[in-house]
């Protein structure tokens, strides 16, 4: 861990908030993504089922 | 061969498919070893001391807040012009990734900020017309939702992006034609050179310009694949109930 000195607190939280953002816009793009797919799939079963 | 090909969605999701395992294993590579360089790696500056760490993030989003604007305004004018459904979807999912950005330039510029300005926000023409653009962001996002039609809310968020775009540009060069501001001057200006970072911190931060550049890129592929599935399971159901 290099020194940070006194600007520490900024530095760290900078690299925190930062972090934590992107991980929870790739997270929540994988999730919406997922549902996407359960919601197509869901769809063209009941399609085929009805035809 | 044309570009035109991909504005079908089989073909935009075939190709997405194949492209995006390499963008996202780059941009995790290029976001990780950029920012562990520049952490660990890059002494402090004589001036600023350790918040210089700060850019290898502050400058990265703040670059891509305001291309991801761009990017949507290529989208929704192709919408306008050529009615593509995936030009559409693709300014939409982008918008939340710029928003994304938008936020984080905003929160590591105040972090950044208190320190070297002694002030964590400055009506400052750069911070103000980020601010703005973030306001754009959050509005598109809410206009898309708030429409049930999916064209109708395609043609006003369109109109909404044309609109924004100004704050976009201004927020891109504001340093260059407002002197009074806080916010220093561009350091890296791509069009005349000259730049004014150091080599030791340059480096590490090409890395991470490149490495969001292209998280953008998985991500925005990755969003507009869902849009579309969202907007074909919608279509099977419309018809699915006007059958019964």
């Amino acid at each position: 861990m290099p020194d940070l000195g006194k600007y520490a607190v900024e530095v760290l939280s900078a690299y925190g908030a930062s972090l934590l953002l992107l991980a929870l816009l790739v997270l929540v793009s994988l999730r919406r993504g997922r549902a996407a797919r359960s919601a197509l799939s869901e769809a063209e079963r009941e399609g085929h089922r009805d035809a | 061969m044309s570009i035109w090909q991909y504005a079908n969605p089989v073909k935009f999701l075939t190709l997405s498919a194949r492209v995006q395992p390499y963008l996202w294993a780059s941009a995790a590579a290029a976001i990780l070893v950029g920012l562990t360089w520049g952490f660990f790696g890059t002494p402090d500056d004589f001036r600023q001391g350790s918040t210089v760490k700060i850019i290898y993030l502050h400058v990265p989003s703040a670059l891509m807040a305001i291309n991801a604007w761009f990017m949507m305004l290529v989208a929704s004018l192709i919408w306008l012009i050529r009615r593509h459904h995936v030009s559409a979807l693709t300014a939409k999912a982008a918008a939340p990734v710029g928003v994304v950005m938008t936020l984080i330039a905003l929160v590591t510029g105040a972090l950044w900020g208190q320190p070297m300005w002694g002030t964590w926000w400055a009506w400052d023409p750069r911070l103000t017309s980020f601010l703005i653009l973030f306001l754009f962001y959050l509005g598109y996002i809410a206009l898309w939702e708030a429409i049930e039609d999916p064209d109708t809310a395609a043609d006003l968020t369109s109109v909404l992006c044309l609109v924004g775009s100004v704050f976009a540009v201004l927020s891109r060069y504001a340093v260059q034609f407002w002197n009074q501001g806080l916010h220093q001057g561009t350091s890296i200006p791509v069009a005349t050179g000259g730049r004014t970072v150091a080599d030791v911190f340059f480096y590490p931060l090409v890395l991470c310009m490149v490495g969001f550049g292209l998280l953008f890129l998985a991500l925005v592929f990755y969003r507009t694949g869902t849009e579309i599935r969202l907007r074909r399971a919608r279509a099977l159901r419309a018809r699915a109930l006007k059958e019964l």
